[in-house]
């Protein structure tokens, strides 16, 4: 218990995926929490990448995990203005009422 | 080894704790507060694992940027007192097993990985780029990041700046009925259509501004 391996950062990161998994399927609130779950799905990558970097020794691992930030705050910005824009179009957030494509 | 692992069983609760409570909080804002959380925990366990730079980065990116956003876009939306319903509401539970199921398999999909590569470790590829104790991490990460990957750096500059001019075009709006400021016609304005010299004759004025 007290060796602190590779295995229990994966394990971490496996728990904070699933969680963030379980926070887009279950979320009928709006569409700024399952955002926030789309970056714990992230976080969860990274913690990977930096933990696999370590124990094996390998620096690219964080190299991609830098890149994964960027491409990561890319992504919260643009989804956040689309969902600036969606609001002031349709009036509301909530995920249960965004259905325009259904037909 | 006994305080790494005191400080990793801490950080990764409080992380897996805050993790839960971004999907289960009924208030948005509480949401954001927890997420923080989360990337604070997560960086702290970066740093310990000896990833400095990226746990900084996370610090300032993650917290200082992209939660701050979140929050605006909370608190300029008008959504953080909607109440959470999917604990209570008959009619969406059929999503709840659903979800619980899938992400279940995920999870157990993740850890077998995890014990797969730990039974057979020679299946990993020889590393390239190894990790150094003379020079420090950000010495390390910049060695690399601008020699080897210094296309890759660039294309995320540029993925950057298209998410910048994006979210800007996005969001930019036309107001109409608006009396603004036109910088144009107040720089080009000469001398000549601006003031004029008269000459006035004695007992008869000038009529101005016709």
């Amino acid at each position: 218990m007290t060796e602190i391996g590779l295995g229990h950062y994966l394990t971490l990161g496996a728990v904070i995926f699933s969680i963030g998994v379980i926070g887009i399927f279950l979320n009928r609130k709006n569409i700024i929490v399952i955002l926030m779950s789309i970056e714990l799905i992230l976080l969860a990558v990274n913690i990977n990448l930096v933990s696999f970097s370590i124990y094996l020794d390998d620096l690219t691992g964080q190299v991609f995990t830098l890149f994964i930030l960027t491409v990561a705050a890319a992504e919260a910005a643009i989804g956040l203005a689309i969902i600036v824009v969606y609001y002031r179009n349709a009036g509301t957030i909530r995920v249960e009422e965004i259905d325009k494509l259904k037909g | 080894m006994a305080a790494h692992a005191i400080f990793f069983y801490v950080f990764s609760i409080i992380a897996v704790i805050s993790a839960i409570m971004v999907t289960v909080s009924k208030n948005t804002v509480h949401s954001v507060f927890f997420l923080i959380l989360d990337f604070i925990s997560i960086s702290c366990l970066f740093i310990m694992i000896g990833a400095e730079f990226l746990g900084m980065i996370m610090l300032i990116v993650y917290v200082g940027a992209v939660a701050v956003l979140f929050l605006f876009v909370v608190m300029m939306l008008n959504v953080a007192q909607q109440q959470n319903q999917w604990f209570n509401s008959k009619e969406n539970s059929g999503h709840i097993p659903i979800g619980l199921i899938i992400s279940t398999i995920i999870f157990f999909e993740l850890i077998i990985v995890v014990g797969g590569w730990k039974y057979k470790p020679e299946l990993s590829e020889p590393n390239t780029t190894q990790l150094s104790n003379e020079i420090s991490n950000t010495h390390s990460l910049g060695q690399v990041l601008y020699t080897d990957y210094i296309h890759v750096f660039q294309i995320s500059g540029m993925i950057l700046l298209v998410a910048m001019i994006g979210a800007i075009v996005l969001t930019f709006r036309q107001r109409v009925g608006v009396k603004t400021q036109s910088y144009i016609k107040q720089i080009s304005r000469e001398r000549s259509e601006g003031i004029e010299v008269l000459e006035v004759p004695s007992n008869t004025g000038v009529k101005i501004d016709d």
